[in-house]
């Protein structure tokens, strides 16, 4: 309760001090608008569906995407730590493009797919899959080799010891691997959105690219607290509660 | 065993099965280091009776543990054959369980969930059955309050006990053990030679046991056989007819090892002349 009193008072100076260089005129109030400007930017649009309805076509991008770009890279992460030739192969492709900037995606996904939403699709995919191809593969070939051989003397094989043994034993990396998957996702989709316009809908992106072009600086803001928020927000219900588990299993902090 | 009611299959599980009857003729095993090939075991020949404590002593790298891998089934013998009953071992079966050191429990499982690895593989168990197992056997090894706890709460000694259950468990004819006991602290180390000991009394399991402890040896085996290393060969034989349990401190107890020590050096010192 003590923390949460805390952070409160942290951000309530922070405000503050905001409220303060707005009155003291130190900048043009077109570059740093008011507090209040801001959350009245963020209740009306709130009110009249636009950051919503925004909020909605990002979060469905992003989720879809990187449940793809999950579905697909586990199994390619346990091919790739399993059979030599895939290492040798996939393994090797997914190194390489995990080193490529996910929007450095954007271009060639527009000249496939045109100004639509499978565009920033495939950009949130790219960012995903790469990372978690390459988590599972070293997670897999982190495994101690001492737990196959007590669950094969215990009667496990094959799919038993996959299943069982094996992604079990590896989950430390592949949730670090998540997770560095859903960061380069969410940053990829980010900066795909300010950079196109998808004629289906606005993301939030786009609201924010489009607070740029109309100088409307309590707009920027606005959005840039709703991007903050939502990383806050997922990294608080989806990975906290997995690192929480792993650390008390494991009894480690990785 | 307290339970009220006891299904069929459980008592099944928990009734003592025939311990097996191990042979081990001439198995060879070499391995290719930087230094060349490697002689690990020279033709190694030796037979375990049913419900016999065997120790197996020797130097590391005497290739002890490599024979106890061969045993299970994990490695294959360049040649020479064993066999379990009468029947060739070709891989690795829950009829020859082993305990390994502390790091081959599985994080991810807590207590109960590690004893029931093994169950969970055995067929013709209903859920019930084997939890009732898993129970069984976490009370042996005094861990039943520990059940929900995970692995890295628990002590050296805790861990080495929820091995031990976990091999037990789906109640194999051979228990291998290789040097389970060797990171743990000498007063840990006692208590569990006596649990040990308690355990296998009421239990009755083939043991083949690897250490490079000789006062451990003494302390748990009916027999102990000397390895020498480069290449790995039965050295010596030494009967261990004791009363049990046994005291590790007792006077009979040390006469024993102090003459399988003197084996032991006597034997090293050739080679390790000859090893320059």
């Amino acid at each position: 309760m003590k923390r949460v009193l805390l952070a409160i008072l942290f951000f309530a100076i922070l405000v503050g001090l905001w409220e303060w260089a707005f009155l003291a005129k130190i900048w043009s109030p077109v570059l740093v608008p008011a507090p209040q400007q801001v959350a009245e930017y963020l209740k009306a649009s709130i009110a009249d569906g636009t950051l919503v309805q925004a909020t909605v076509i990002t979060m469905r991008l992003l989720l879809i995407g990187y449940i793809i770009g999950l579905v697909g890279g586990l199994p390619l992460g346990l091919l790739t730590a399993r059979w030599k030739l895939f290492h040798d192969t996939i393994g090797t492709l997914a190194l390489g493009l995990q080193t490529l900037p996910s929007v450095c995606w954007v271009p060639l996904a527009l000249l496939w797919f045109g100004q639509t939403e499978a565009a920033m699709l495939f950009v949130v995919v790219m960012g995903t899959l790469w990372s978690v191809v390459i988590a599972t593969d070293t997670g897999v070939s982190h495994v101690p080799p001492i737990y196959r051989r007590a669950a094969l003397t215990m009667g496990s094989t094959h799919l038993h010891m996959w299943l069982k043994v094996i992604l079990p034993a590896a989950l430390p990396f592949i949730v670090s691997g998540m997770k560095q998957g859903w960061a380069f996702a969410w940053r990829s989709l980010m900066a795909a959105e300010i950079f196109v316009t998808i004629l289906t809908g606005f993301g939030l992106g786009q609201l924010l690219h489009y607070g740029r072009e109309l100088s409307a600086m309590e707009q920027v803001i606005a959005i840039m607290f709703v991007i903050v928020v939502i990383g806050l927000l997922a990294d608080k219900i989806l990975f906290s509660p997995m690192e929480r588990f792993l650390h008390r299993r494991w009894g480690t902090n990785s | 065993m307290r339970f009220g009611h006891k299904t069929g299959s459980v008592t099944e599980e928990l009734a003592l099965v025939t311990p097996s009857k191990l042979s081990i003729e001439k198995v060879s095993k070499s391995f290719r280091s930087r230094a060349g090939n490697v002689l690990a075991l020279d033709r190694v020949s030796l037979n375990v009776a049913e419900a016999e404590f065997v120790c197996i002593v020797g130097a590391s790298g005497c290739g002890k543990s490599t024979l106890l891998n061969i045993i299970a089934g994990l490695e294959r013998p360049d040649s020479g054959t064993v066999s379990a009953d009468g029947k060739p071992v070709k891989g690795p079966g829950r009829e020859r369980l082993v305990m390994f050191q502390e790091s081959a429990l599985f994080p991810w499982l807590d207590v109960l969930g590690n004893v029931l690895f093994g169950l969970k593989l055995k067929p013709n168990l209903t859920t019930k059955d084997r939890l009732d197992v898993a129970k069984y056997y976490l009370e042996l090894v005094e861990l039943t309050r520990f059940e929900r706890s995970n692995i890295h709460e628990l002590s050296g000694g805790m861990k080495q006990r929820v091995a031990l259950a976990r091999a037990l468990a789906p109640n194999p004819r051979v228990l291998l053990m290789d040097e389970p006991f060797a990171a743990l602290d000498a007063l840990t180390r006692e208590q569990l030679y006596g649990d040990l000991q308690r355990i296998w009394k009421s239990r009755r399991k083939t043991i083949v046991f690897v250490t490079h402890n000789v006062r451990e040896a003494v302390c748990l085996g009916d027999r102990v056989l000397l390895f020498s290393p480069h290449p790995g060969r039965v050295q010596e034989e030494f009967i261990i007819d004791l009363a049990r349990p046994r005291d590790l401190n007792s006077v009979e107890l040390a006469t024993h090892a102090s003459r399988i020590t003197h084996a032991l050096k006597g034997g090293a010192q050739p080679e390790l002349s000859g090893m320059k």
